[in-house]
């Protein structure tokens, strides 16, 4: 799931905003979007053990999938490179192990978009 | 001819070759292709210690090219076909009637054929005193070396002779770093091959190379010292001209001695008189090369006529009607002293009507001549300076080229791109003059047998692989036929960019654009402009810029500022990722040098922070199983000792190995630990294409595997042997020899510039040895940049490399300083006291190794993961 992140205005100081995916029917605090490097991921622990990687892309938009890599079982998605691909530059990030590249939007593998085993959980994303 | 002898009880037949030299030892290999080596006695009779070498590419000997890499007989070659080789038994002498050659040592050999491949001498001016102490000629091995052992003593030399290879020896001389004059008795340089203009360009090129150049002078007596060693040379015009050493170099003269006194025909201007089947006037003696005089009346004085005489030959020995052999193309290129230099066809404009089509610059040093006959025909051609079009115009002489000879002189810049691609050769026109390839055979081997590369249309067609003069042909023949068949090729780095790696470092380089973004907006492909890039372009202009960094202005730390998301996740967390997500750490240990304390300090962390330790094939000592979080508390004491980053985890400078040498083997001869240090600390940090490794043996024993190494190098008594371009792996090769005998500084001095010229011209993810194989020209062309520089780079890459030596610091140690960049150091973003519950281990040998159960998922086996380790 991908929100924009930029473009938020406040009318008056507000507390600085924080970062939250969602997860198992809840909202799961994650950190001030401005602590993301764009381009990067970071690792978040979920309540119930399981793991999650968080993007943010050069234009402020934050997306959240799975951080296990289907391919090897290793928790590294959010250690892999964020790129953009096709002509309406949809944001994908490439697995630090081998390489396969996963559409941060569906989860889907790219290099094997039939197989839903190999896909991603896909977390919705908010400010708050 | 071969026919009588094998009637009846007659012996086998025997074929004699005097002269091993290049055109003899290619005779035996075309009458072993023809099978007559395992029918007839082969017994080749040689002057010279030796086995046939390369004496075209003589000269690369000083610049450390080995003898051994210089031979032309393979291994195994003779005794494979029986041939037998006398080394240092010439001819003495031929009796024809009784059909036997006598040598030196008194054998006698009886012949059926007797073949002779003799060649040439160096024609020496009958001055005064030419025979002194330090007088030379420049032909073989033997006179290279005398060269070379008489250049250490020397301050100044001096060649007689301005022409190809009076220039060529005149190159060698100025290397060898003597003040060096070349004297010219025509008025231009070179006057056999190109014109007045041309000689014009050319003299201008070789005076700002520090040449003193003297032409239509000659030399009138060399003058001598007491000792009876040269002391000086005195001109035709009265002048004198000071030297320690004098190199003839004025013209060559056939070998024709053995066949004069044995009554054979010769030339009106020397050299054996043969037919169109390399016949003497004695049917059962043939000549080859350049000892014979063709049946046009020409001493051909080039290898390749030559190689088309003992084609010929071996035809007629072995009863095939075969090419007759009515004379040749002196078309020649060549790079004399780094400047390209080509003549073709009616070079000189002699046909009737000829008319001529110059283009000159004499600030650049580029003069082109294209001869043109009445009706437009292009009959021939100089090119100086600037010999690129080449290889399309020589197969184009003869016939009316596809675009006005105006158009075909321009620089490569200002020419429509229609006026002259490939497609304009007939199909019949020979690309590659070496081994006759035909434009057709080469499109052949594309489109019909789906060779889809130059090395892969050499390996089946041959073409490039003699001279090399017409590889850029080749490459435009093969690129434009596998457009034409449909396949796009597209050498764009990745989805986002156009440009290979290399066009990105020279845009990164010349507009200094310290970010990613920008030359993605700027630069990328039009649909993956304001996108993110990709996996493939981030890390790859994440190195370009880190390997640039001083040079324009970026940060050198590759986590500064937009760098931080570039890098693949090793460079981001400074560590090596391993199956299980942990990292590994590999502190420097320059040379494999180690102290007891730290050796102990290592222990130590790996102890506290329960780390696997395994010692690595580059001398150094790597702890495994840490997770991102333990890595700076890890770092924190691994600084404190003194030790900094190994940069196992980068595309960088990994380690230079060494053996003890000198300090306590009982073989060495230089002190190679201290040498691997002072490189390894020289070079540490430098982002490259790919990782680069070293080594320092302290002899030829080698035992530090420095031939194995992307820059190896081997103590000799004189100094360091420096080799390139080896590889360990999946596909081991050899290191190629780029320099010998040098000293510390010119080590370091040829390390800096072979080092900066591959991270600027390399592919991405090309290691040395496949770069050396790809890069046009190969080892000859980066040795002439780098050794020679002949592209007038060399003082920018030296710049380029004291940039990166000064701006050096430890990456570990600026990390540890700064507070943001150590906060990324978390398992989890959210949780940041938290350790990642999925890195576990389990006991393996009295240490541990990963879990992997932890990591199976429901459904998926865990894969293996190769290649990704660091050493
Ligand atoms: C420095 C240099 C650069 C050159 N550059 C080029 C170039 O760029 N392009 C090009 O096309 N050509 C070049 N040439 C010329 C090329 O090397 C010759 O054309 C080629 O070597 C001729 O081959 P050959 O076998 O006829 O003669 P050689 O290679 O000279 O071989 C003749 C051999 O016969 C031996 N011999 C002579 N008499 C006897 C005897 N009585 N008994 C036994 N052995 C005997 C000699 O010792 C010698 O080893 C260059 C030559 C030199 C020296
Ligand atoms: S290479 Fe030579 S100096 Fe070095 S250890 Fe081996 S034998 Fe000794």
């Amino acid at each position: 799931m991908t929100t924009a992140l930029a473009p938020l205005t406040r009318s008056h100081p507000a507390p600085s905003p924080l970062l939250e995916i969602g997860h198992a029917g809840a909202w799961v605090p994650v950190c001030a979007p401005g602590a993301l490097v764009p381009g990067r991921g970071v690792a978040v622990l979920l309540p119930d053990g399981e793991q999650a990687a968080v993007f943010v892309d050069r234009h402020g938009d934050a997306h959240a999938v799975g951080n296990r890599d289907p391919f090897t079982g290793a928790y590294v998605i959010s250690r892999g490179l964020l790129g953009s691909a096709g002509a309406e530059r949809r944001p994908f990030v490439a697995s630090p192990l081998l390489k396969q590249r996963f559409d941060l939007a569906t989860g889907v593998c790219l290099d094997a978009p039939d197989d839903p085993a190999l896909a991603l959980p896909v977390h919705p994303v908010r400010l708050r | 001819m071969e026919g009588r002898d094998v009637s009846g009880r007659s012996p086998r037949p025997t074929v004699v070759v005097v002269g091993h030299g290049m055109v003899g030892q290619r005779f035996v290999e075309e009458l072993a292709a023809r099978g007559v080596t395992a029918r007839a006695r082969v017994v080749v009779l040689a002057e010279e210690s030796r086995p046939a070498y390369d004496r075209v590419h003589l000269t690369s000997w000083f610049g450390g090219t080995s003898a051994e890499e210089l031979s032309l007989v393979p291994d195994g070659f003779l005794e494979e076909h029986g041939v037998e080789l006398r080394l240092e038994d010439p001819a003495s002498a031929i009796d024809r009637a009784a059909r036997t050659v006598t040598t030196r040592s008194g054998a006698v050999v009886g012949y059926t054929t007797l073949v002779l491949a003799t060649g040439s001498a160096p024609f020496v001016p009958p001055l005064p005193g030419r025979e002194a102490d330090g007088c030379f000629v420049y032909r073989t091995l033997d006179d290279v070396e005398a060269i070379r052992d008489a250049a250490a003593r020397a301050r100044t030399g001096l060649v007689v002779g301005g022409g190809l290879l009076g220039l060529e020896a005149a190159g060698a001389l100025r290397d060898l770093g003597l003040t060096t004059h070349v004297v010219e008795f025509s008025p231009r340089l070179m006057a056999l091959q190109v014109d007045e203009g041309g000689g014009g360009a050319l003299r201008r090129t070789v005076e700002k190379l520090g040449l003193v150049v003297h032409t239509g002078v000659g030399g009138q007596e060399i003058t001598v010292d007491a000792r009876g060693a040269v002391e000086g040379v005195v001109l035709s015009d009265g002048s004198r001209v000071e030297t320690d050493l004098v190199v003839f170099s004025a013209g060559i003269r056939p070998r024709d001695e053995l066949a004069r006194a044995a009554g054979l025909a010769v030339g009106a201007r020397g050299g054996v008189a043969v037919d169109e089947h390399c016949r003497t006037s004695d049917p059962d003696v043939l000549a080859i090369g350049e000892c014979a005089a063709a049946s046009d009346g020409v001493v051909y004085g080039l290898v390749a006529p030559g190689y088309a005489m003992a084609a010929t030959a071996a035809d007629l020995v072995a009863g095939r009607a075969g090419r007759p052999f009515h004379g040749a193309d002196t078309s020649t290129k060549l790079k004399l002293l780094g400047v390209d230099v080509a003549s073709f066809g009616d070079a000189h404009g002699r046909t009737e009507g000829a008319l001529d089509v110059v283009y000159a610059d004499s600030r650049a040093g580029v003069y082109k001549k294209l001869v043109v006959g009445a009706d437009g025909t292009l009959l021939g051609g100089v090119l100086v300076g600037d010999a690129e079009s080449y290889g399309l115009l020589r197969p184009l002489t003869g016939s009316v080229p596809p675009a006005p000879p105006e158009q075909l002189v321009l620089p490569a810049g200002l020419t429509p791109a229609t006026a002259l691609g490939p497609a304009a050769l007939p199909d019949d026109a020979v690309v590659c003059s070496c081994h006759h390839v035909t434009k057709g055979a080469i499109v052949a081997a594309v489109a019909d047998e789906g060779r889809a590369s130059v090395a892969e249309v050499r390996a089946c067609t041959g073409a490039g692989s003699g001279c090399g003069s017409c590889v850029r042909a080749v490459g435009q023949l093969v690129d434009a036929e596998l457009a034409a068949g449909g396949i796009a090729v597209d050498n764009g780095l990745c989805g986002c960019f156009a440009q290979t790696r290399q066009e990105l470092f020279e845009i990164v380089a010349s507009l200094r654009l310290t970010s990613h973004r920008a030359l993605l907006d700027a630069h990328g492909r039009p649909e993956a402009r304001g996108g993110e890039g990709c996996e493939v372009c981030k890390p790859t202009v994440g190195s370009i810029i880190a390997s640039l960094a001083p040079a324009i202005g970026a940060d050198g730390h590759v986590l500064a500022g937009e760098q931080a998301a570039l890098q693949d996740t090793n460079d981001h967390f400074l560590a090596n990722l391993q199956k299980n997500g942990s990292y590994s750490i590999v502190p420097r240990i320059p040379g494999g040098e180690i102290t007891p304390e730290k050796l102990i300090v290592i222990g130590e962390v790996a102890r506290d922070f329960g780390l696997y330790t395994k010692i690595t094939g580059g001398q150094r000592i790597d702890m495994f199983g840490a997770r991102v979080d333990q890595l700076p508390a890890i770092w924190a004491r691994l600084v404190e000792a003194g030790f900094e980053s190994g940069h196992a985890y980068g595309k960088a400078l990994r380690t230079v190995k060494s053996c003890v040498g000198s300090t306590w083997c009982r073989y060495g001869v230089q002190d190679s630990v201290r040498m691997a240090i002072d490189l390894e600390l020289r070079y540490r940090g430098l982002r490259a294409p790919h990782k680069l490794k070293s080594a320092v043996s302290g002899c030829a024993r080698e035992c530090a595997e420095a031939m194995s190494k992307d820059f190896g190098i081997i103590a000799t008594a004189g100094g360091w042997d420096l080799y390139v371009g080896g590889n360990g792996g999946a596909s081991p090769r050899h290191a190629e020899s780029l320099a010998r005998d040098l000293s510390d500084a010119e080590l370091v001095r040829l390390i800096d510039r072979f080092l900066m010229f591959y991270v600027r011209t390399a592919d991405r993810l090309e290691r040395t040895s496949v770069w050396l194989e790809r890069i046009g020209g190969g080892l000859e062309h980066v040795r002439d940049v780098v050794v020679h520089d002949s592209l007038g780079i060399c003082d920018e890459l030296e710049a380029q490399m004291a940039a990166h030596v000064a701006a050096y610091r430890d990456e570990w140690a600026r990390t540890l300083e700064d507070p943001e960049k150590l906060a990324r150091f978390v398992s989890f973003v959210n949780a940041p006291g938290t350790p990642d519950p999925s890195v576990r281990f389990v006991p393996e040998r009295d240490q541990h190794k990963p879990d992997l159960t932890v990591l199976a998922g429901p459904t998926l086996p865990v894969r293996t993961l190769e290649g990704s380790n660091p050493s």
